[in-house]
């Protein structure tokens, strides 16, 4: 297995979902179970890449694998040089790893959506979309540039409207498909300029070569500060993907689309697709980049998880707790726990892929409920679904023994280093409090939905567990929450092999620009992945009192889930009439929505209406204006052409007719009358030369 | 009272109105072909005369001959003609042969 075959493969496992795709999308519906040919290709991918992935991480290990080649080329452009495109792929560990993820995750959830799709009327399209949204996503992860990155990006973003708006005929899926794409929208246009601004300075837009020329010290325009603005440019993108505050509206309302797509693509892949490009933006970072994206991470990580505390529907709390993970490794990365943020990313996408597909079971069960306040005691009736979420919980709390702890821990270790370095200890405060509150609201949702005594008897005598292609993705994620498949010993990832293939990158922005401590002094500044030695470190330091202070903020979070919900020794409908303001502010978003549709949609909806008034009244009128005179004008130039030119032709003819008629009188055709006439005008000839 | 040119000049005259009066006025097509036989006769008349009376040597006289030569030649295409007209139209009658009307 040469480096060639290799990037060949991967270049193979983008495009197989997409064959699946245009199998399904054009004949879908003339094959016999056409969804089958979509499983296969995405089975093929899925052994693909772990092929791919095995011989990488073991083979060339520390190695960047590229292939690009020249798509466009402009030519030599005065004032500029040779300018071109280049497109390529870039296979390194973090894209093998994530290409894996990524198959693993979107396999299961077909596998799943076998049976919950059942009966659709547009089963096959359905695949189709699945299909079409993984090679996208794959697009992503394996480009080695900005501008294919933007493309699959966009193609990402409608495969998820497409996905959003599965079910149309409902006008709030509808409207959640486009809220959506809009939304997100919002966010590329920042992402489009960051890349803009790198362009113009390098002509290029490989990763590698504008790293390099930055890592040279030459800067976009020149200015640290353009550096700081394309970061924070480019991290737009991210909001709007990962659904980052004051972009994050877009999630909850997403779980409109079938479960299964939430898990894939609200979960566990396209979500992640923004962390995915911050990590690979991340050695390109300013201090000031790093703190605004510390910072939007924590403010995500908290509103949405105080949001999650009181919601009612199954879904909406999972899509809250995305959220608040989200801004977990937004945050990661935005304090250089880049490793933990990756950590985090890939073992997230398993336990939240499964904790969606569990909510799945449960819903499908249920018979399409999805509102926990109607559940309870399902665990005597669906035993393996409920085990199963109970592991991912305990994976999204951060309990010992799963994977969730491994990198939940390292971020908050993370945070506390990097409080340690620079004093802001307003990180670590956050992640710890939201740790508690999802360790909280996780096991709210576990008690009422699984816990307890049926609410709604009826709906509960005909619950019945899923069927097996529904638990063995269950299962599979389950067994992949474990802290065995990213580190041997469970509480220290670094006894990992994922540690030995993840180097965080070291920054290469100039010293002036980086917080002290990114900077490398023991080797040249280059791409080198290895990171600096005062980070890690901090992070050694920090790493024992994180786990402490996080499995006792776990702890009460789920101490107190339990007093509340389980044993109700405080009454929660009391608690909530006490805290009656603080209960509505959270069970209605912050208000978050009602606040967009008062300023930005209002303010849109407005301009519109001023365009519209403009366009019926000036523009049309101008329209209208210049119609009247048009016609005004023919109509005159009409009746000059009939009268006068018409009479002058007409004229011209009846005069030649006129006289026509006159002189055919003397065309008799006997040649005698032509004789006297010949002799008439003899004789007139006489008379008139006679006396000459 | 001696003969003298008016009055060959008259009778050429004469002879070429009635030439012409032939001409334009008979319908079959053989009479006119004699009324143009009767003005070339007219003009082979005033020839002669104008060469005896003046002082042109035999000019005339040779003209005539010429004339009478091509009166030949004249009549004898002049009937093939009249013949195939009367093939054509079964009808020799110049006025109702007036095709060339159209």
């Amino acid at each position: 297995m040469n480096e060639n075959l290799l990037i060949q493969l991967s270049a193979l496992n983008i495009v197989l979902p997409l064959f699946g795709f245009i199998l399904l999308i054009f004949f879908g519906k003339k094959i016999y179970k056409s969804h089958v040919y979509e499983i296969i290709t995405i089975f093929t991918g899925l052994v693909l890449s772990s092929i791919i992935a095995f011989f990488k991480l073991t083979y060339y290990e520390s190695q960047t694998l590229i292939f690009e080649f020249r798509w466009i080329d402009f030519g030599n452009i005065p004032f500029i040089g040779n300018a071109g495109i280049n497109l390529g792929i870039q296979l390194d560990n973090v894209s093998a790893i994530m290409q894996l993820t990524v198959y693993i995750v979107s396999f299961l959830v077909h596998l799943f959506s076998i049976k919950y799709m059942e009966g659709d009327p547009r089963y096959s399209r359905y695949f189709a979309y699945l299909g079409f949204f993984t090679f996208s996503m794959l697009g992503i992860v394996l480009t080695h540039n900005f501008l294919m990155m933007y493309i699959f990006w966009e193609l990402v973003g409608v495969s998820s409207y497409l996905l959003i708006g599965f079910w149309f005929e409902k006008k709030s899926a509808s409207d959640a498909a486009k809220k959506a794409f809009i939304v997100n929208r919002i966010g590329d246009v920042g992402f489009f300029l960051g890349i803009l601004i790198l362009y113009t300075n390098y002509h290029t837009f490989t990763f590698s070569e504008i790293f390099n020329q930055i890592s040279q010290g030459n800067l976009p325009f020149n200015s640290g500060e353009w550096l700081t603005a394309a970061g924070i440019l480019i991290f737009c993108g991210a909001i709007g993907k990962s659904a980052q505050f004051p972009l994050h509206v877009w999630l909850p309302d997403a779980m409109e689309g079938p479960t299964p797509v939430s898990a894939l693509i609200h979960a566990a892949t396209m979500v992640a697709a923004g962390v995915y490009l911050v990590a690979r933006i991340f050695v390109m970072l300013t201090a000031d980049a790093m703190l605004v994206i510390a910072s939007i991470g924590a403010i995500t990580a908290f509103i949405s998880a105080t949001i999650a505390i009181t919601q009612t529907d199954i879904k909406r709390v999972l899509a809250y707790s995305t959220v608040s993970q989200l801004g977990y490794m937004i945050m990661s990365l935005g304090v250089g726990a880049y490793f933990f943020a990756f950590l985090h990313l890939i073992t997230h996408a398993f336990f939240k892929a499964g904790l969606f597909l569990g909510s799945g079971s449960v819903i499908h069960a249920m018979h399409h409920e999805q509102d926990i306040r109607f559940m309870g005691g399902l665990r005597r009736k669906l035993p393996i679904t409920y085990y199963t979420f109970l592991t991912y919980t305990l994976a999204i709390a951060g309990i010992p023994l799963t994977s969730g702890f491994l990198s939940k821990d390292g971020i908050l270790g993370g945070t506390l280093a990097f409080a340690n370095l620079t004093g802001y200890w307003i990180f670590p405060l956050v992640g710890f409090f939201v740790a508690m509150l999802t360790a909280f609201y996780m096991f709210r949702l576990v008690i009422l939905t699984f816990h307890g005594e049926p609410r709604d008897v009826h709906k509960f005598e005909h619950a019945h567990e899923s069927p097996k292609t529904m638990l063995i993705p269950l299962v599979s994620l389950a067994i992949l929450s474990i802290f065995i498949f990213f580190s041997p010993n469970p509480f220290n990832i670094e006894a990992g092999w994922f540690y030995k293939w993840v180097k965080t990158p070291s920054t290469i922005v100039p010293e002036e620009l980086a917080f002290p401590f990114m900077i490398n002094e023991s080797i040249e500044k280059s791409q080198s992945f290895i990171h600096s030695e005062i980070y890690t470190e901090a992070l050694h330091h920090a790493h024992s009192s994180a786990m402490v202070i996080s499995l006792i903020m776990a702890g009460l979070g789920i101490l107190l889930a339990f007093v509340i919900y389980q044993w109700r020794l405080i009454s929660a409908d009391n608690l909530a009439t006490k805290l009656q303001p603080l209960y509505n502010f959270s069970l209605n978003k912050w208000y978050f929505d009602e606040l967009y549709a008062k300023t930005a949609v209002a303010f849109t909806i407005g301009v519109s209406n001023l365009f519209a008034w403009f366009d019926q009244k000036v523009i049309d009128g101008i329209v209208n204006g210049t119609a009247t005179i048009t016609r005004w004008t023919s109509f005159t130039s009409g009746k000059f052409d009939n009268k006068v030119v018409d009479g002058l032709v007409n004229f011209t003819a009846y005069f030649t007719g006129f006289f026509g008629m006159i002189f055919r009188k003397f065309q008799t055709g006997k040649v005698q009358t032509y004789l006297v006439m010949v002799l008439t005008g003899l004789i007139i000839l006489f008379f008139i030369f006679k006396s000459v | 009272m001696s003969v003298g040119l008016n009055h060959f000049l008259a009778l050429s005259a004469i002879l070429f109105s009635l030439g012409i009066y032939a001409v334009l006025t008979r319908k079959n097509a053989i009479q006119v072909l004699m009324g143009i036989e009767l003005i070339l006769n007219s003009a082979n008349i005033n020839f002669i005369a104008f060469a005896r009376y003046g002082n042109f040597g035999f000019s005339g006289q040779i003209i005539s001959l010429f004339v009478i030569i091509l009166a030949a030649a004249e009549a004898a295409i002049a009937l093939a003609i009249v013949l195939n007209i009367y093939k054509q139209f079964s009808t020799v009658n110049v006025d109702e042969i007036d095709g060339l009307k159209e």
